[in-house]
């Protein structure tokens, strides 16, 4: 059995989460933030399951049930504001959710 | 003696009733409250002078109650009679209730009835709390209340802005004395830990030694403020504007009662003004020029109100000259006169004026002794007692004690003495110049309506007073009558000596001689004399003293434009700059952080990226 790197699992959390800040900042679609805040989680989670294997702990496995019960969570709530925003504003454009500005 | 509390009560539960009325009771019910009040007040105070003066007692204090105590300051609201008190308590009372029944015709038909009376009772009750106050911070309670009446009553005609201006320079004038006045008491109380009066006194006896520099502080201060309340040089110049207010108001408060407040006070506290000598000469000095000063002032005055205003300053001065010189039985002798004389003055002044369509100028009066003998005789009465003819008159008398004590001492003092001699002259000179014009040669105004007994009765039995009332002390050479001396003897025990009798012949005639210039000037060769006195190098002259030696010009320049100078400059509020300043960096602020929060999440987003980005890499690096 092929054993994969420590780095390279690593190395692929940082571009997932890399590419999850990106998306964050430059989509405006609500929809499109919400996917990319999950692929930020998911970095996160494939670290934490890559540090599991590499020490043979069993916490980090733990960590990302923890990390997966929360994204499930997250996009519950996220769903449904996102649902409230189009409903109020008929878009789902990030940019036109200001109305809080100071 | 607890009845003694009635006699400020009354008049103040008078002005309660009729503020509190707002000028729904009818006239009648109003007047009857009104001079009720303060008559009632004056029978209760001729009971107690009774029984005062066959009682043991030389003196009495009703404490009423403790006003507040904070440490070791705990004024008292008491009253103290003596002898001095008396006296005054007896001139206040009886004298306001003539000339508030007086008020009652003269008053008729304005349309602020009840707040005339109001104010008018309010005055009686705040004033005999200045005569009867055993403590001298009640007797400032007094002191401001008779400055607020004044202020209410200069500018009671108030829809013309030219009175509430009179009301608001006498109220302004009298404040720099009083300043004075509280910084005295503060003064006082410091050094003595105590505002009561007579153990105030007692203890400056035994603590500070004559001429030290607390008393003589202390004395100066105290002085300041009377000169300010009794319209002596330097702050005399508000009492002729303040004859904007009705008749029967400077009949009362700018003749008899309030204006002489200031002399009442120094005798009060005679004994602090013994112990600082130095004081006391100011007090004659300022005395004597303020007589001189509105003598002249007086001699060249139109307004028949504001002769009688400038001549009470002036017999103010002769008051302060008898202080100054110690004799102070001799003052409030002259105080208790002038009260007697210049009301009956005023009130005979307002009984042509109210006959002749309020016509003030006495060019324009004449020929009134037939058409007005009532006025004609009062007014006659009363300018014979001011002028101190000889023998029949009670200014006679007082006059020639105060003349006597100035003559007595010798040395410098017989400066203060020739400027009371050169006044009596022109004293004479100025008023029967008034009597004259007024009473005699052509009609130029016709009088209409009539006199009820509510005017004649106050201005006969003023007339009595006026010729009367100096029997109760005369030189030895007259009767040697010495009833007045002898009943403020407890206050006073030192009188000065009684007059030499060249020096009573000779103060005789010099009231006579300026009767009979006046005779000569204004009525002998009256249009030649007018003619030489209308010609442009004397009018010069004749308009300064008209406009009081121009000290109203002097204080205009010397402190009404530099302040106005100041504010124009201050207009934007240079202090203010600082808090607008803080105001204005706080907004900018405001506007710089507001921006901040753009309500964009994107925006937010990357600050949070780029802060994590920030942080780790501070921790990694580290």
């Amino acid at each position: 059995m092929m054993t994969v790197p420590l780095q390279h699992a690593l190395y692929l959390a940082i571009v997932l989460f890399a590419l999850g800040v990106t998306g964050v900042l430059v989509r405006r679609n609500l929809l499109f933030i919400l996917m990319s805040i999950e692929i930020m989680l998911n970095a996160a989670g494939l670290a934490f399951i890559t540090a599991a294997a590499r020490w043979g702990q069993a916490d980090g496995q733990v960590m990302f049930l923890f990390v997966l019960s929360l994204a499930a969570a997250e996009v519950s709530v996220g769903l449904a504001l996102i649902i409230r925003i189009r409903h109020r504003l008929t878009t789902l454009d990030a940019d036109a959710a200001n109305l809080m500005h100071g | 003696m607890f009845f003694l509390v009635l006699v400020p009560l009354l008049p103040l539960l008078g002005s309660a009733l009729l503020t509190l009325s707002e000028g729904r009771l009818a006239p009648r019910l109003v007047a009857f409250v009104g001079v009720g009040s303060v008559g009632l007040s004056a029978l209760v105070a001729t009971l107690i002078a009774i029984a005062f003066l066959t009682g043991p007692d030389q003196h009495l204090t009703i404490t009423l109650w403790q006003w507040i105590r904070i440490g070791s300051f705990a004024p008292t609201v008491s009253l103290y009679l003596d002898p001095l008190s008396l006296v005054m308590m007896l001139i206040v009372t009886i004298i306001g209730s003539l000339i508030l029944l007086y008020a009652v015709d003269f008053m008729a038909g304005d349309e602020g009835y009840s707040r005339f009376f109001a104010y008018m009772d309010l005055f009686v009750a705040a004033m005999l709390l200045l005569v009867l106050a055993g403590d001298l911070l009640a007797l400032y309670v007094g002191w401001e209340g008779v400055g607020l009446c004044s202020y209410l009553l200069i500018g009671f005609w108030y829809q013309d802005p030219a009175n509430g201006l009179a009301a608001r320079k006498a109220f302004i004038v009298t404040r720099v004395g009083d300043t004075g006045f509280i910084l005295g008491l503060l003064l006082l109380f410091t050094q003595l830990h105590t505002l009561q009066i007579q153990p105030l006194l007692a203890q400056a006896q035994t603590s500070w030694a004559v001429s030290s520099l607390p008393a003589t502080l202390a004395a100066a201060l105290v002085l300041t403020g009377a000169v300010g309340k009794s319209a002596q040089v330097p702050l005399q110049t508000w009492l002729p504007d303040a004859m904007a207010g009705p008749t029967p108001v400077s009949a009362l408060i700018h003749a008899a009662t309030m204006v002489t407040a200031g002399v009442y006070l120094i005798a009060r506290t005679h004994t602090l003004f013994t112990l600082a000598p130095a004081v006391l000469a100011a007090v004659g000095v300022i005395g004597t020029i303020t007589l001189l000063i509105s003598a002249f002032a007086a001699l060249n005055q139109t307004d028949i109100k504001r002769i009688l205003a400038y001549s009470t300053v002036s017999q103010i001065g002769y008051m302060f000259l008898a202080l100054g010189l110690g004799a102070w039985g001799a003052a409030i002798f002259h105080l208790m006169v002038h009260a007697f004389f210049k009301a009956l003055l005023f009130l005979a002044a307002g009984a042509i004026t109210m006959r002749l369509h309020h016509e003030h100028n006495i060019f324009r009066m004449g020929g009134l002794a037939r058409r007005l003998p009532l006025a004609f005789w009062s007014f006659l009465i009363g300018s014979a007692s001011l002028a101190a003819l000889p023998l029949i008159t009670a200014g006679f008398y007082s006059k020639d004690a105060i003349l006597a004590a100035a003559w007595a001492p010798g040395g410098a003092a017989r400066l203060l003495w020739l400027g009371g001699i050169v006044t009596a002259f022109v004293t004479a000179l100025y008023i029967f110049r008034a009597v004259f014009v007024v009473f005699f040669g052509t009609a130029k105004t016709e009088p209409s309506g009539r006199y009820s007994w509510r005017v004649a009765v106050p201005l006969t039995l003023l007339s009595v007073l006026a010729l009367g009332g100096g029997l109760v002390e005369t030189p030895p050479v007259l009767g040697d009558i010495t009833l007045f001396s002898r009943l403020l003897a407890p206050v006073f025990p030192t009188a000065p000596p009684p007059a030499p009798v060249m020096l009573i012949l000779f103060t005789a005639v010099i009231s006579l001689l300026g009767l009979g210039l006046a005779y000569t000037l204004y009525w002998r060769i009256g249009p030649r004399f007018a003619a030489w006195a209308n010609a442009p190098p004397i009018t010069a002259f004749r308009t300064f003293f008209a406009e009081g030696w121009a000290f109203d010009a002097l204080y205009h320049q010397l402190v009404v434009a530099p302040f106005l100078a100041l504010v124009s400059a201050n207009h934007a509020d240079i202090i203010d700059r600082f808090y607008t300043g803080i105001a204005w960096t706080c907004r900018w602020l405001h506007r710089r952080l507001g921006a901040q929060q753009t309500g964009q999440i994107r925006w937010y987003a990357s600050w949070i990226a780029a802060g994590s980005v920030v942080t780790i890499a501070v921790a990694v690096l580290r």
